[in-house]
This record gives C-alpha cells, structure tokens and sequence, in this order.
C-alpha cells in the first residue's frame, strides 16, 4: 500500500504514461477512426467526408462470416495454447532452477522469430517436398509424402506457436509465487495429484489463465500472413482483407472501417469475457 | 524546371549582384539563366528498385550521350501512390517527375482527370513503332501515354512433375491437377478473369457487361479446388514451383526463365490462348514545363535498339513490333512470344474496381 505522500509524488510521474498513451495510442485511433467516415473515390483515392458507407459495406453476410472466422480462429488458438501451455508452466516451475532459465531464455528467444519467419518454417515442416511426412514414411508409418498445408490444423499450429511463449511468460510468474502448500495440503487430504491440480491449482490460478486466454486471443487476431501463408482462402480472417483494401485496392476509408469494427468486438468480448470469469463474490 | 524556381534562381543572382557589387553580374546573368535551363535535368520516374536501377545503369548514360539532355532519376512508389503524389503536385504546379512510368490502372485514372500532358505525335516519329494496344489516347486522339516496358504472365509448370509441357490454359481446370495449382491472389494483378474469358468465351468482350463478368467468374470459379495457394507474395509461389510443391500455375515468363537457366526445373509455357500481356507506359505531368524533352526522351526510348537493349539487358518484353527488332529467336524467346497475348481489361479495373474486388473476394473465399 502507498501512503498518501507517495502517491502526491507520483501524480506528476503519471504524465508521462499518459502522454504516451495519447501521442502512440489515442491519436492515431483517433485518426482511423476520422478516416473510416471518409468518402471513398472510386479510381482515385479518398476525400474528408462525413458517411457510413464504409460500415454500411462491412454489415453483409459475407464479412459477417469473415469477422466470424478471425474470432472462432484466435479464440481457438487461445484456449488450445493455454491448455497446452498451462501445465507445460506447473512442470517448468517445478524444475530446478537452472533448467527454468534456460527453458525461460529459449522461449524468449522464439519470441524474437517474426510472424513471415514462423509461417515459412512451418509451411516447409508440413510440406510434402521436405516435411515431417517424408519422416513418416521412412519410420514406416506412412506409404508416400503428403502435404499438411495449407489447411485449418496448419493454421491453428502456427497461431498456437505465435502465442505459447507469451502465454509461458504470462502464467509463469502466477505459477512460480504459488504456495507450495496449497498442493501438498491437498494431497495430505487425499486428493490423487491430477485432482489437486484440477481441483485446487486451476481455480487458484483462474485470473491468471482468464488473462492470458485474453492476450493470447487480441495477439493472434492481428495475424495476418499465418493465414495467407498456411491456411486456405475460407481461413483468411478480417486481418487480411484489411490488409487487401489497406494497400492493394488503396481503400483506405473501408480499411480503417474494418479494423475499427474488428477492435469493437474484441473489446466487447474481451470486456465480456472478464465480467463472466469473476467469481461471484467479487462481483461488484 | 517550373518557372518558380527559374524566378527564385533570378532573384538570388540579383541578390549577389547588389551584395558583391560586381559590375558586370547583371551583363553575365542573362546567358547564364538560360545555359542552367537547358542543363535542368529532365526528372524521369520509375519503379524503384530493379527497374530504376536497370534504367540508371544501360538507359540514362546512352540517352544523355546521345540527346544532351541530362537526366535525374526518380524512384517512384509502385501502386496508387505515385498518382496521389503526381496529382496534388500537379495541383501546386508542380512536377515530381517529368515523365513516369505508370502500370495501366494508375495511368488511366490519371487520364481520367487528364493529369497527362497531350503529347505530339509529330515530335516522335518512333511511336509508328508501337503497336496500337501500346499508345493510348485521349477522346480527342491526342497521345496521352506510349508504352515503355511488358512483359508476360505464362502458364508455368514443374518439369519433373509434368514431363510433357502443357499446351492451354484449360490445365488448370483439368481435374488431374487437383490441389497442384498457384494462382495470384488478386482480381487486379492475375488477370485470371480475362484469361477465363479467352479460354471459354471466345475473347474478353465476354466481360462487356456485369452478367458477363458474373458469367466468367463462376467458369472461374471451378479451378477452385485445383488452387493449392492463391499467392501474394511471388517468392512464395517460385520457391514452391522449383521444389515441385505446387507444381502448376500462373507466373512471369521472365523470372520463370531466369530460374530454368540457372537449372531449376521449371518452364514457362505460352498457351495457345496466348500469354497475358502486361505493361507500363510513359505519362507526362501536366505540370511538366519540359515536355518538349519528354518527348525527346519516349522518342528516344521507341527505337528498336533501345527496345532490343531492354529485352536483353532489363529482361523485358518489346512494346515494339518484332520485324523491326535484331532479337534473334532465342533472345525474342526469353522475354515474349509470337502467339497473340490477352490483353488486360484495365478499363473494368478502374471503373468497376470495388465491384470486381468485392465480387472476386466472394468468389475466392466463399
């Protein structure tokens, strides 16, 4: 707890957040947003206008269905990457110390891998000219070489591999100040260690694993080539297409409409999300 | 150079005459103002990168040597940009490039709000050179742009995994090439609407009306589960084409042929409905004050050596005809072909581009 002459002198110190806030945040949204109302000239470019074309153009079946795509997509590589990276953390923390480091620094390392790098090595992994199957059918397993992209499960692999660091790096710390007793007081009670985990460690660590489904899920709705390069047109979520308008159609007027919408929603379902995971009794 | 800055040079010369007071500045500026005109360099624009690059090194030096006329490079953005920057410049009197070079869509849309000086014929006698698909006109017939370089969008194959060289776009509508094919990804930059309607219809006036369009787009629309990766990104597709992961598609005849001489297996064939035939061409701002030197400079570039230089130097195809070019077979081979290329409806895509997108972007996706 600060007492009150602390925070009188961080009050001038709360500027500078602020202003950040302002300067890389606000007022470029700000400038989206203004740009979303513009009139856009066919042939040419776009010109300050006051409409809602750009949105009346985006409320169709068909963008609808896309808008749905991008949310089912990283709403799914969300709940697979937590559930895969979850107990992967309990593991880790139970590690020796040393292994964590070294565990922790690869995981950052993978994080320094950009979205084209992790797209192309996956597109290679599960081709049928150099991929995982030619291994298959040297083990035996498989009669000849196929290919494992472009399709859905691809897709989601490499959303999963874009979001599992963070989701580690998250939950990690949530998991290592964790009471050790609380586990071992359940197995004291006889509780089987897969029950102490399910039963006791998950709903301890319940904020934890709501926030980082929510990370997980704004950080990979902004993929944009991981669709292109491993998944099939029907996968191409709303990024991409706003990515289309952005710079192949010079559409700048319905781009900055698409993207404002697509920021609505995931602030809508993340809000959502938060309300529906507190317990009752801190429901305010 | 616009008048402006000749005003501005004059009045920093009155400015050193009355400040060093030297009696004969004022004889001495006369001569000087115009010599420093005619030295003004004519500003060229193309693509940066390759182009511009290609331009700098085999092009500006001969034209210079050969004209006097001095030129300064420009790299221009490829895309809408270069027409927004043109258009406002040109609002303000001004030209960031004397003459460019604009793909087809951007250089109609600048026709449409006639940004192109009208040029004159008679002041380049080399245009009788071009093919008429290739000088572009105002209503009036007044020449708006020539064109400066093309090249060609072939049917490409891995040569491993197809022994035999197909012989019609209709390969990629053939069910054997299921889930094997590469197409571009875009309705304005794979032309596929166009090689749809040579292939089906009988020619591109298919595509006259919008039930037209809608007509070949659902002709188009079979090829889908042959479509392995509709791409972007062309490294994405060649990489896949040389390793016969997606052995078939839609490619440039150059590249294709640069990446076979350096023995990757791969070729790129000129179906018998004909290669798609895409360009860019030269326009003049209307802000140019120096169009006369513009037209020095397309006149210069429409001789069919300089042509035949490009061909063998730049890689690109000849806006000229072939009779008139010292090609021999294999070097015409390497860039262009015989058979009658489709020519792009760039029309459709500067008057319907929202429509086409919208309906392309059902198509693919749906």
């Amino acid at each position: 707890m600060t007492t009150p002459s602390h925070r009188l002198s961080a009050r001038p110190l709360a500027i500078y957040p602020a202003a950040m806030l302002l300067v890389f945040f606000l007022i470029p949204f700000g400038i989206m947003v203004v740009v979303s109302f513009f009139h856009r000239v066919e042939g040419a470019f776009f010109e300050p206008a006051f409409e809602f074309a750009n949105y009346a153009r985006f409320l169709s079946p068909f963008f609808g269905k896309i808008l749905a795509t991008s949310i089912g997509l990283s709403a799914a590589a969300a709940v697979i990457g937590v559930v895969v990276a979850f107990p992967f953390t309990y593991f880790l923390t139970t590690m020796p110390r040393r292994q964590q480091t070294v565990i922790l620094v690869f995981l950052l390392s993978v994080l320094s891998l950009s979205e084209v790098i992790i797209g192309f090595a996956w597109s290679t992994l599960l081709s049928r000219t150099a991929g995982v199957s030619n291994l298959l059918v040297w083990i035996g397993i498989l009669d000849g070489p196929q290919a494992y992209t472009p399709s859905l499960t691809a897709l989601l692999l490499g959303l999963c591999y874009l979001g599992f660091p963070y989701a580690v790096l998250v939950i990690y710390p949530a998991l290592s100040r964790l009471d050790p007793e609380l586990p071992e007081a359940a197995r004291m009670s006889g509780a089987s260690p897969v029950a102490a985990f399910f039963n006791v460690i998950i709903p301890v660590m319940r904020n934890t694993i709501v926030g980082t489904l929510i990370l997980v899920f704004v950080f990979t709705l902004g993929a944009y080539l991981l669709p292109q390069v491993l998944g099939r047109p029907q996968h191409w979520t709303l990024s991409v297409h706003i990515t289309d308008q952005a710079i192949f159609q010079s559409n700048l007027p319905f781009s900055a409409a698409m993207a404002v919408f697509l920021l609505l929603v995931s602030l809508a379902l993340v809000g959502i999300t938060m309300l529906l995971s507190q317990p009752k009794g801190q429901r305010s | 150079m616009s008048t402006k800055s000749k005003t501005l040079h004059f009045s920093r010369r009155r400015f050193l005459k009355t400040t060093t007071a030297v009696a004969g500045a004022a004889v001495l500026s006369a001569p000087f103002i115009s010599r420093s005109y005619a030295a003004e360099p004519l500003k060229i624009g193309t693509y940066g990168g390759y182009f511009k690059d290609s331009f700098d090194k085999h092009i500006y030096p001969e034209f210079t040597k050969a004209t006097g006329i001095n030129v300064e490079s420009v790299a221009e953005p490829t895309g809408e940009a270069w027409l927004v920057q043109l258009q406002t410049a040109a609002r303000a009197g001004q030209a960031p490039a004397d003459v460019s070079m604009m793909a087809q869509t951007t250089r109609l849309k600048g026709q449409n709000t006639k940004l192109w000086a009208p040029l004159s014929e008679a002041k380049m006698p080399n245009v009788k050179n071009v093919p008429d698909h290739f000088v572009h006109r105002y209503a009036d017939g007044s020449i708006s742009g020539v064109g400066a370089v093309s090249w060609y969008i072939t049917l490409v194959s891995n040569t491993e995994k197809y022994a035999k060289a197909p012989t019609s776009w209709k390969e990629l509508w053939n069910p054997a090439n299921k889930d094997s094919l590469g197409l571009l990804a875009l309705v304005s930059n794979s032309f596929l609407l166009e090689i749809t309607a040579m292939t089906w219809f009988g020619g591109t006036n298919a595509m006259d009306t919008e039930e037209g369009i809608l007509k070949v787009m659902n002709k188009l629309a079979e090829v889908k589960p042959n479509v392995r990766l509709w791409y972007r990104d062309e490294g994405q597709f060649q990489q896949a084409l040389e390793t016969g992961e997606i052995p078939m598609g839609q490619y440039y005849h150059d590249v294709t042929g640069l990446a076979a001489s350096e023995g990757k297996p791969v070729r790129s064939t000129f179906p018998k409905e004909g290669g798609v035939l895409d360009s860019g061409s030269w326009s003049v701002s209307k802000a140019s004050k120096q169009v006369d030197k513009c037209e020095v400079f397309i006149n210069y570039m429409c001789q069919p050596e300089i042509q035949a230089k490009m061909s063998r130097k730049v890689g690109t195809a000849p806006v000229v005809n072939r009779d008139i070019l010292d090609l021999t077979d294999a070097e015409f081979a390497a860039v262009a072909s015989d058979i009658p290329p489709i020519l792009p409806r760039y029309d459709l895509y500067e008057s319907k581009s929202d429509w086409l997108n919208q309906k392309w972007s059902e198509l693919i996706v749906g």
